[in-house]
């Protein structure tokens, strides 16, 4: 047992790429000994734009929270710029899904965003000053400036998505994690985060965002995972993302495989 | 599901005022007489200016655990926590009577400790419980409080049959007796909340966190399982050094009832903590001063009904989430939707027949599922406000009313037209009838529907006059 314990310490020290933000290998995550992810090997490119795409129930959202430790590991292991994630903490930034929050709870939009500077503050300290002026700032690049002081609960769903990524901006990391920011947004906070995300890339960050609309997945990103319980595929978009890769990834299940190849003939454009 | 939440926030202080107003019923026979034989203003005063060193006692002791509560009671309701508030305190009994029976004696500070020991495996139960697959959370506080609370009573009915005839006094703890606190009591609940409100107010940020998104929180490296602890050690301590005055049946009403009528004041979390810390000593002074009055009132009952009182008129009254002002903002919404309405069909029927056109009342009534009365009076307002001129039979636009009539109609299409080109993502809480287009959609969308709407000659018409044939 020990024996075999060692050997994957070695195993890991060899494996990961130790350049590349965010390096997952040999993980497999398991809910109530059911697996959900099946060894999972993925190198992140630095500086790009990801998008993670596959069906429901494919451990998109899994993923991203085992990299995180807010999931426990069956195996493997995960590197963040070469470190592991307690490490590397203050250089990751996490966007929840919107709906993982009650957003009737007392707070400003402001107060939201503030929480993303919580890490800087040490304990039994109340939020200084400057941590509200990051917050007023971050806000500003995501245009909502404006809400700073409105109750989340009177912002509408797309503004509130745009809350929780000011929230990640206010941490001026490397590397963001964003779990589905397009669900059920209007399609000017869209093409707002759109905006935001490549402004991010174009800074030198790297942006992986569990997305479930394949339409847009070679308008949006570089690179794309394509994701069932497996990585079926993993690359630069316009080699991945081709109707047999969409095919493997959703089986059966998808009804939209028309559409995709539809658009992918139209010019898998970026 | 949120409606559903919600329902539980309302309901559960409900039932805890429920249960409060059954206990203090239950006396209110006796406190008649009392009322009728002593009466009166100089009792009052007396429980007023706290001269009665008994009632001093009692009286800022309630207060303070009430405002210790309140705050502390914040963060459990806003963590969703206020159930296992409830279990917590009904776990005490078998720790209180198993402290009885080792000692032999009531001896108030080891019957504490272990109201807080077996209160606190209660907690840990329900914890534990809630990760066992198909036990859900409301499932697992029902076994615990129930299974925690009947041993309690077994071992009470043990301690009867012991004969100390001290029984009796263990009873204080399940109903709340404040009138048996002593000072020492009172500087018990008075250090507890002092340590309570220095760690709230210390850990406030921490709290606010986890209360909020306790996933993001972890995932920044906080322990949330201590912050939650220590937590969870405020709201224990809170509810053990409450449990005689108040009684462990009511004691939780302390932490929810002030919290949740605090929600309905304010939108800051700030706020809101004092807002409920207030409410909450409030109370306590009000309940132990009303029950000095009225002898052989219970204490415990009448401080939770004074809580009652409190969250039925902030339900009621306040301005924003009240249920009054929610009653108004209904109601005129009613109303414009009303005079849109009306406005639109004459400007339609304008449209088509020339302006200044002379329509039939009977005509217009017909064109919507006005009831007379209803008719009677949207037509009634349009009038006062000069938008209309009518005779009682017929009548027309007013020069005021026209350019009215026509802003509602060009937002009206507007907005049919967005909606017929953007319906899969329109948001889904616009009041098109309500709302002007200008104060949703970005400027930029209403440019464009505006041109859209300028080239379209094929409007739909709009259901309600298809049939009048314009």
């Amino acid at each position: 047992m020990i024996l075999n314990e060692r050997r994957d310490v070695t195993a890991v020290a060899d494996d990961h790429n130790a350049s590349s933000p965010l390096s997952i290998h040999d993980m497999t995550v398991a809910y109530h000994r059911r697996p959900v992810l099946w060894d999972i090997d993925y190198a992140a490119p630095e500086g790009s734009l990801i998008g993670i795409v596959g069906p429901n129930g494919a451990g998109k959202s899994t993923m991203i929270k085992a990299c995180l430790d807010l999931v426990p590991r069956a195996s493997g292991s995960v590197r963040f710029h070469g470190g592991t994630y307690r490490a590397q903490r203050r250089s990751v930034g996490y966007v929840p899904q919107r709906e993982s929050v009650d957003w009737d709870f007392p707070a400003s939009a402001l107060d939201v965003v503030a929480m993303g500077c919580y890490g800087r503050i040490p304990w039994c300290w109340p939020v200084r000053r400057k941590d509200r002026e990051a917050a007023r700032e971050a806000l500003d690049r995501v245009g909502m400036v404006d809400y700073a002081d409105r109750q989340i609960s009177k912002l509408s769903g797309g503004q509130q998505q745009r809350v929780f990524l000011a929230r990640a901006l206010v941490q001026d990391a490397r590397t963001y994690l964003m779990d589905e920011p397009f669900a059920g947004v209007d399609a000017a906070t869209e093409a707002a985060i759109v905006t935001l995300l490549r402004t991010l890339r174009d800074g030198g960050k790297t942006v992986l965002v569990v997305h479930h609309d394949l339409q847009t997945v070679p308008e949006y990103f570089d690179h794309v995972v394509l994701l069932n319980m497996r990585i079926v595929a993993a690359g630069a978009t316009a080699e991945v993302f081709t109707p047999e890769n969409l095919q493997k990834t959703y089986g059966g299940r998808l009804t939209l495989l028309d559409k995709a190849a539809h658009v992918m003939a139209s010019g898998g454009r970026r | 599901m949120l409606r559903i939440l919600h329902m539980r926030r309302v309901l559960f202080p409900a039932v805890v005022l429920f249960i409060g107003a059954g206990e203090a019923l239950g006396d209110v026979g006796g406190a008649m007489d009392g009322i009728l034989e002593i009466t009166t203003w100089g009792k009052i005063w007396r429980a007023l200016t706290l001269v009665d060193h008994t009632t001093r006692v009692v009286v800022i002791g309630t207060t303070v655990l009430g405002a210790a509560a309140g705050v502390v009671g914040t963060f459990a309701y806003l963590r969703k926590r206020a159930m296992l508030g409830d279990a917590l305190s009904h776990a005490t009994l078998p720790g209180i009577a198993l402290a009885f029976v080792i000692l032999g004696e009531k001896r108030l500070g080891w019957m504490t400790v272990g109201a807080a020991v077996t209160g606190v495996l209660g907690v840990l139960a329900v914890l534990g419980l809630r990760r066992v697959p198909r036990v859900k959370e409301d499932a697992a506080i029902g076994i615990v409080l129930s299974v925690f609370f009947g041993a309690g009573l077994v071992l009470m009915s043990l301690i009867q049959q012991m004969g100390s005839g001290e029984e009796a006094g263990l009873r204080s703890f399940i109903y709340g007796k404040a009138a048996a606190m002593l000072t020492n009591d009172a500087w018990l609940i008075g250090v507890s909340a002092g340590v309570v409100l220095v760690c709230c107010v210390l850990l406030f940020k921490e709290f606010r966190l986890i209360c909020f998104d306790q996933s993001y929180a972890s995932s920044q490296g906080w322990p949330v399982g201590l912050i939650d602890l220590l937590m969870m050690g405020l709201v224990v301590l809170t509810t053990v050094v409450g449990l005689q005055a108040v009684g462990m049946i009511l004691v939780v009403a302390l932490l929810i009832v002030p919290a949740a009528a605090a929600r309905f004041w304010t939108d800051r979390l700030g706020r809101m903590t004092v807002a409920a810390g207030v409410f909450g000593a409030l109370s306590g002074w009000l309940g132990s001063t009303i029950s000095a009055v009225l002898p052989r009132m219970p204490t415990g009952a009448v401080i939770v009904l004074c809580t009652g009182v409190l969250f039925l008129m902030s339900m009621i009254l306040s301005p924003h989430r009240g249920v009054l002002a929610g009653l108004i903002r209904r109601m005129r919404l009613a109303r414009r939707v009303a005079d849109q309405h009306l406005l639109r069909a004459l400007a339609e029927i304008e449209e088509s027949r020339g302006e200044g056109t002379r329509v039939e009342e009977s005509e217009l009534w017909k064109m919507r599922s006005w009831s007379a009365a209803g008719f009677s009076r949207v037509m009634g307002r349009g009038q006062r406000r000069g938008w209309i001129d009518g005779d009682g039979r017929q009548c027309r636009l007013t020069a005021t009313g026209r350019t009215l009539a026509k802003r509602v109609l060009t937002n009206h299409r507007l907005w049919e037209l967005y909606l017929i080109r953007y319906a899969d993502i329109a948001p889904s809480h616009v009041d098109r009838d309500a709302d002007e287009i200008e104060h949703i959609l970005s400027e930029g969308l209403v440019q464009e529907l505006r041109q859209a709407l300028a080239e379209e000659t094929t409007i739909p018409p709009s259901p309600h006059v298809a049939g009048v044939g314009i």
